[in-house]
């Protein structure tokens, strides 16, 4: 599991459905929800495989493998990152926000998008990079300072972006009920900030789960890396598959807190005029800190892994450029990117279809299916794919194929989450028009609702592109001989302390995830009032 | 042309089937419709003539927009059928799609293309290749279309975004009209549009399709714009019509109190009706075709009551609101010259002292506490009492 960016507020379903009555599906929905349901049925394998493999282990041996002292350090770990980490996460990235947002920060506008960038940076190349820095990084505080660096951006972009389309009229009326600038914060506009922020820090913990690359560099033991370990050691080992099982129950906790969190309130729903523009709070003296702060911040999370990346690439001189290693490794990238992004974009559409023009108890199972798939780490699907496709279909084993249906499940939540509302901005109206107009049903949907939904899908399969690119640790498990990918060729040049070699791999990872990050960012802002 | 309902008023509430006859355009026979196990048409029945215009008006939730979507074809009837030039489209096995049924239809925000221009908008029901002159004609056509709806031909080059309500809602006009459609739904066209907009679109709507003699099917919750704009108001209100007739027929001599309420403020008295003559505390006033005999309501329209310079019925003003051009003026009645002079109370006769509330151009003279000379203007409308609604 790479970025992964959900906008705030947006799993609220939004109906289009006429007057609040359903119409009866007609026959192509019909065929819309068996898909649906098969691609629900499908994205629940690696769920269904740690609850099978945990019952076939037997209960004592589960008893015996899960409370041992291992597991216990393993999550002494896991928690105190995550106790460290979010915290820290939601106080950088709700202050971030805040200061570009709200207060006369000078160049705003640059630090908006600097902010956000070292989410271009994928965290095991972070990771490398200030290991380069400083070598003797180990254990638990390397680990939170890189996670930190890595991680801020998911709560700074949707908390920027729901501050951007707060509407002002809400703090002035606090400053007209007496409040001033400070408790307005505390009092109005950080409870308006709750879902953006319960969310973000849902990220940040899942990336704290599943990351690999990032922990296995600098060894910090969490279940992910110890999974893996045990993988390398065993394939497919009783120890193994248990740790994946607690992972994942952690994972569900974490959704469950989510959810209790999150609450049923929706705020800050904006009306469609156009709002007054926020007034931005003088910083006078606070100014030269403020700047400091942040040059500081983007120094740290950006300007180091960069230079770093740099610094080998200089170093390693024109010798790691051996394009027999690196033109493939960059075209086979490339390639299961866009694969990846088509599939998904495909697979999404009709649960966003169902979602959004037949809401129902249904549509909503379906929702919390792929919910709970979206908490799944990468290092579960990639076991539950080899596993599975082993034992049911040994031909499918080791197939890009299989890489391919492993990524779409990885990141099928966020191409969801983009064409949901895209579908929300083509009402039925619009495809009834159409037929009005003499267009038979699915030519009205083509040149109306297909077309008016295709920016928003094309956006989501951007940042699905994005991370199938920095996927690591599914792809190291699922990927069939001789694939390299550059996140792989990375991944190994750097295993094998080839720094110098492995810097190419990463300043291309960087480039091409720079405009996809900048999109990301863009999105964010137009997602946030929906 | 258009078929009146024949006037029911003695009896019944529900509209009986209306006559049928080759020369309606649309026919809709007992069609029933439920969403789920809510019951949202429960067997309506209308005919609308060629070149008619009709407004079904109704609360809302009270189907009239799921009535519309069944002719539009955007739904199916559960059962009843519907036909259109006398060929069924929906009901008895048989169903044509919407865009087979050759139906204008303009959505209540107007439903444009956002990612086409006004231009594209217009000519995305027309065939190039079935228009004479090919793409260039296509050209002239979009031209002619935003002419026909007083809008200038370079608007055709814009976006929808960048027009105004009532230019959006006139451009989805010129776009349901580019097909030259026979019947045109119009499903709360107006109601986004502010009070001023409103009925300058109405009217311009309205004589388009005049023009053009489109038959023309109006939705709306908005009593005044159905009064305005038809020739056939259908009033429908828990998933039945009401009443259809003609606006000054359904206005005037409404079928019960709740289409009288309905369609506009009206003034209820007790009343005791002998013969044709119904006696209240306005005094005697004649009724046509009475429902009962004995105790009934009487159902009269506020500028029924006029104030005069003389006369035995008075009221004492309670309060105003003023309007400009006119004052509401609440009264409460005296005591009816008929029992004053008797002294004897008659069960026949009501007491007096009810409050109503008429209508007045000058506010001067209705100062709180003023008595005031009243008359009625007319005849009113007399209902069963046991009509009175359940409260």
């Amino acid at each position: 599991m790479t970025t992964k960016l959900a906008a705030p507020g947006t799993s609220g379903g939004t109906t289009t459905a006429g007057r609040g009555k359903r119409p009866r599906p007609p026959f192509g929905v019909s065929i819309v929800a068996v898909l649906a349901v098969l691609i629900a049925l499908f994205s629940l394998i690696p769920l269904g495989y740690v609850i099978v493999m945990t019952a076939a282990t037997g209960w004592d041996t589960a008893v015996d493998l899960i409370f041992r002292a291992r597991v216990g350090e393993l999550l002494l770990n896991t928690v105190l990152l995550m106790a460290v980490t979010v915290p820290l996460c939601l106080i950088l990235g709700v202050g971030g926000a805040w200061l570009v947002e709200r207060t006369q920060l000078r160049g705003h506008k640059w630090w908006a998008v600097l902010l956000a960038a070292p989410l271009a940076i994928p965290a095991f190349v972070n990771s490398y990079a200030w290991v380069s820095a400083v070598p003797s990084l180990e254990g638990l505080w390397s680990g939170v300072l890189i996670a930190t660096l890595s991680y801020f951006p998911l709560v700074y972009i949707p908390a920027a972006a729901t501050l951007s389309r707060l509407d002002p009229a809400i703090e002035q009326s606090a400053a007209s009920l007496g409040l001033g600038a400070w408790r307005t914060f505390f009092r109005v506009v950080l409870p308006q900030l709750r879902i953006a922020m319960t969310g973000g820090a849902l990220l940040v913990s899942l990336h704290l789960l599943a990351e690999y690359g990032a922990f296995a560099m600098i060894r910090f033991d969490t279940f992910t890396t110890a999974i893996m370990v045990q993988y390398q050691s065993t394939f497919n080992g009783t120890a193994g598959n248990m740790l994946a099982s607690v992972l994942v129950f952690l994972c569900l906790i974490l959704l469950l807190v989510e959810v209790r969190s999150r609450g049923s309130a929706r705020y800050a729903k904006i009306g469609s005029g156009a709002q007054a523009r926020a007034l931005r709070l003088p910083l006078h003296a606070y100014q030269l800190p403020a700047q400091l702060f942040l040059a500081a911040l983007t120094a740290l999370a950006f300007g180091l892994p960069l230079t770093f990346v740099l610094r080998w690439i200089v170093a390693g001189g024109p010798d790691i450029w051996a394009a027999d290693e690196f033109l493939p490794a960059l075209l086979q990238t490339l390639m299961y990117g866009l694969a990846g992004a088509l599939a998904t974009t495909v697979v999404a559409f009709p649960m966003a279809y169902l979602a959004v023009r037949h809401p129902s108890w249904f549509s909503k199972a379906l929702e919390l299916s792929n919910y709970i798939t979206s908490s799944m780490p990468g290092i579960v699907v990639g076991l539950a794919f080899v596993t599975v496709s082993i034992k049911a279909a040994p031909s499918l084993y080791q197939t890009s194929a299989l890489l391919v249906a492993a990524y779409v499940l990885l990141v099928l939540p966020r191409a969801l989450v983009n064409i949901r509302s895209g579908l929300a901005q083509a009402p039925k109206e619009l495809d009834e028009a159409a037929q009005a107009l003499g267009k038979p049903p699915l030519l009205a949907f083509l040149r109306v609702t297909l077309r008016l939904t295709a920016p928003a899908a094309a956006g989501g399969a951007a940042l699905v592109f994005l991370a199938i690119v920095n996927e690591l640790t599914a792809t190291l498990l699922l990927s069939p001989n001789g694939t390299r990918t550059l996140a792989t060729e990375f991944w190994s040049k750097s295993s094998e302390i080839d720094y110098a070699g492995a810097a190419p791999y990463a300043l291309l990872m960087i480039l091409i995830s720079a405009p996809m990050t900048y999109l990301l960012f863009q999105q964010s802002k137009k997602a946030a009032g929906q | 042309m258009t078929q009146y309902s024949p006037s029911r008023l003695p009896e019944p509430r529900v509209a009986a089937s209306v006559a049928t006859s080759t020369n309606n355009h649309l026919e809709i026979d007992a069609v029933t419709k439920n969403f789920g196990s809510q019951a949202v048409l429960m067997g309506v029945n209308l005919s609308v003539a060629k070149g008619g215009t009709t407004a079904i008006v109704g609360p809302s939730g009270s189907g009239k927009t799921t009535l519309l979507r069944l002719i539009a074809g955007f739904e199916h009837p559960d059962t009843g059928s519907i036909s259109l030039n006398g060929a069924k489209v929906a009901g008895d096995g048989v169903w044509v799609p919407a865009h087979k049924r050759h139906v204008g239809y303009v959505a209540q925000d107007g439903a444009l293309f956002p990612h086409l221009s006004v231009g594209q908008n217009i000519s995305f029901g027309l065939d190039a290749g079935k228009l004479p002159g090919g793409h260039r004609s296509v050209k002239t056509r979009v031209a002619e279309l935003l002419d026909m709806v007083s809008l200038d031909a370079a608007m055709a080059k814009r976006r929808p975004h960048e027009l105004s309500g009532g230019q959006q809602q006139r451009v989805a006009l010129a776009r349901a009209l580019a097909r030259e459609p026979e019947l045109m739904l119009l499903d709360e066209p107006f109601s986004a549009l502010d009070a001023g907009l409103r009925v300058a679109t109405r009217r311009a709507v309205g004589k388009v399709l005049q023009d053009a003699g489109v038959t023309t099917i109006l939705v709306t919750h908005d009593q005044g714009e159905a009064l305005s704009f038809a020739d056939q108001v259908a009033v429908m209100r828990g998933g039945r019509l009401a009443q259809i007739g003609n606006p000054f027929i359904v206005y005037t001599r409404p079928a019960d109190r709740a289409t009288a309420e309905f369609l506009g403020d009206a003034v209820i008295l007790d009343a005791w009706m002998e013969g044709s003559l119904a006696t209240c505390s306005l005094g005697g006033i004649p009724v046509r075709r009475p429902p009962a005999q004995g105790r009934v309501q009487l159902m009269l329209r506020p500028e029924q009551i006029r104030i005069a310079e003389d006369g035995p019925i008075r009221g004492v003003v309670v309060d105003t609101d003023y309007f400009g051009p006119e004052t509401t003026v609440r009264l409460k009645l005296a005591v009816p010259p008929v029992l004053a002079e008797g002294a004897v109370a008659d069960h026949r006769y009501p007491g007096g002292g009810e409050i109503i509330t008429i209508r007045h151009w000058n506010a001067s003279i209705a100062r709180p506490g003023t008595e005031l000379c009243l008359r009625v203007v007319g005849e009113a409308v007399a209902f069963p009492v046991e009509d009175l609604p359940q409260v």
